[in-house]
């Protein structure tokens, strides 16, 4: 390991060991607003694991989130913490694989309308199961969790996502990935399997978002599936990591901070205006910062290294 | 006479009612280098994209060394040995040149990744010409860089079998010439080629053998002077002479 790299590697330690220390200083709203930030941590930067380099837009993210929530709600008083989680994790891993190999065959805007459509439908099954089966529509979470706890295992949940992250961008599959998201034909040409590739990730991106819905339920003491299975998420995750950049795996935290505070504020604010506002953002993100804060940056610094290495 | 390396018999296509490719048959030994020529529309860009899996044949068997090719996915033909460049120039516009050989060399049957294929990469783009483009960005390269990377990418497979979709059309004189001589020089390196080209030329310098084709069908083969002086195919570019 290189000079350079082992100081990356320190400070990055140290902004965790800091990181780790929020719950001692903050008080009760600030570490609320920390959970927050955390959570669209984990769930923009597993977005963008999947979607940033097969540029595949994913709305389902609302979908693995809620099974994990729900996941807590039906197990959580029944079997121990650690266990809830991997069920959680397995539930949201299979289902992925499943929901993965039937549609990543669709491109574009088919599959952007297919996650879409599917957030939808296991919200809905879940409301028929809890009206026709268990009676009753929602659900109480009693798990002794307490809320410093909650930050810590988002901490350790962002660290995850961001280490296998990681690893994968090093990886072949990490190329691969980057091959499809050119160009889907030369990819199989060179003797990638599409399908496969795609298939992978997708379920490891999803597995995550479900683990954050897992790790967040206790912070409602009652959900029910409007709750859960909230769309805005979905949208918001999304709206996050375009802000961030998506072609880099750190970018979408560069969209989670200032976003998670503007609609902090804006739901204060504008309770009643909110979903306006919000699209207002998205639309103003869009059209003026397409590559992302990140991509801005950069863009800024090859122009600068371009005007002095006129001047030289 | 050595055992053919591609055979193909009785493929056909269809789109909707038109058969865009019927019943050809066509072999490529190892070593050589087959035309496979046409006018436009007779269907020859539609057997390289049978022969890569990029389109699924409606009959016919396509054999490469006897293993039998037609019901695999493309990314099996791949790694079964055939590369194959597109008629469209297709680069990967997100990523620098070097990266684009990589991607050809770290799937390939002959899978190669890290160093050895930094390294490797490296030889393909002197070999192509473009050493000094290793770290630019494809979307800066001028459209022979491009099809010049393109080819580095297909040989990066290190395939027994390579396929060049004209990849001689859009040149102007001079790099066409270049061109010429960066597929002759694969010959010295043994490689087996089937183009499909309408630049006569080097079809004259380059092919051991031509296929023609004409609405789908195989009209003529043999060598290059043969079958562009056979009445049928100077029919089939021209019309009658008395049209």
């Amino acid at each position: 390991m290189s000079a350079r790299n082992l100081v990356i590697v320190l400070a990055l330690a140290g902004l965790v060991a800091l990181l780790a220390l929020v719950p001692s200083v903050a008080n009760g709203y600030q570490l609320s607003l920390a959970i927050n930030i955390m959570n669209y941590t984990v769930l923009a930067t597993a977005w963008t694991l999947f979607s940033g380099p097969t540029r595949y837009v994913s709305l389902a993210t609302v979908a693995f989130f809620g099974i994990g929530a729900y996941t807590v709600a039906v197990l959580g008083e029944v079997l121990a913490w650690p266990l809830v989680l991997l069920i959680a994790f397995v539930i949201g891993f299979m289902l992925s694989l499943l929901v993965g190999l039937s549609t990543l065959r669709l491109s574009g805007v088919y599959f952007v309308i297919f996650t879409f459509g599917l957030a939808e439908l296991v919200r809905q099954l879940v409301t028929w199961y809890e009206v026709n089966v268990t009676r009753t529509l929602g659900r109480y979470v009693f798990v002794d969790i307490t809320t410093e706890q909650i930050y810590w295992q988002l901490l350790a949940l962002a660290v995850a996502v961001f280490i296998s992250g990681w690893l994968i961008q090093r990886s072949k599959l990490g190329l691969a990935l980057r091959v499809i998201g050119d160009d889907e034909a030369v990819a199989r040409h060179v003797g990638i399997n599409t399908t496969m590739a795609k298939v992978v990730l997708f379920a490891f991106s999803a597995s995550f978002m479900t683990l954050a819905g897992a790790v967040m339920a206790p912070r409602w003491t009652y959900i029910d599936p409007a709750i859960a299975f909230n769309p805005v998420v979905s949208f918001q995750v999304l709206i996050m990591a375009l802000l961030g950049g998506v072609h880099r795996l750190y970018g979408p935290v560069f969209g989670v901070i200032p976003l998670a505070l503007l609609f902090e504020f804006l739901l204060a604010k504008f309770p009643n205006h909110f979903s306006i506002m919000v699209g207002i953002a998205f639309l103003l993100i869009v059209y003026a910062i397409p590559r992302g804060i990140v991509g801005l940056i950069e863009g800024a610094q090859l122009s600068l290294h371009r005007l002095k290495g006129a001047k030289a | 006479m050595s055992a053919p390396l591609l055979s193909i018999s009785g493929l056909t296509r269809r789109f909707g009612g038109l058969v865009a490719v019927d019943g050809v048959a066509l072999e490529v030994r190892p070593g050589e280098i087959v035309g496979l020529l046409g006018p436009n529309g007779s269907g020859k860009t539609t057997v390289l994209n049978l022969i890569s899996g990029a389109l699924k044949s409606d009959g016919g068997s396509i054999q490469l060394r006897g293993r039998a090719l037609e019901k695999l996915p493309a990314y099996r033909i791949a790694r079964e040995g055939v590369a194959r460049t597109f008629q469209l120039v297709r680069v990967l516009g997100s990523m620098t040149c070097k990266e684009n050989v990589i991607a050809g060399l770290a799937f390939g049957p002959k899978s190669r990744w890290g160093e050895e294929a930094s390294l490797a990469a490296h030889q393909l783009l002197v070999r192509v010409g473009l050493a000094s483009r290793a770290n630019v960005m494809t979307s800066e390269l001028t459209y022979i860089d491009q099809k010049r990377l393109e080819l580095a990418r297909a040989l990066a497979m290190q395939p027994e079998l390579l396929l060049l979709d004209e990849w001689l059309a859009g040149l102007n004189p001079t790099e066409l010439r270049d061109g010429i001589e960066l597929i002759r020089s694969l010959r010295a390196e043994g490689r087996t080629i089937l183009m499909v080209e309408h630049v006569m030329d080097a079809i004259r310098s380059l092919c051991d053998r031509c296929y023609v084709m004409n609405a789908g069908r195989k009209i003529a083969e043999g060598t290059p002077k043969d079958v562009l002086a056979d009445p049928e195919v100077i029919r089939a570019y021209l019309g009658d002479a008395d049209a």
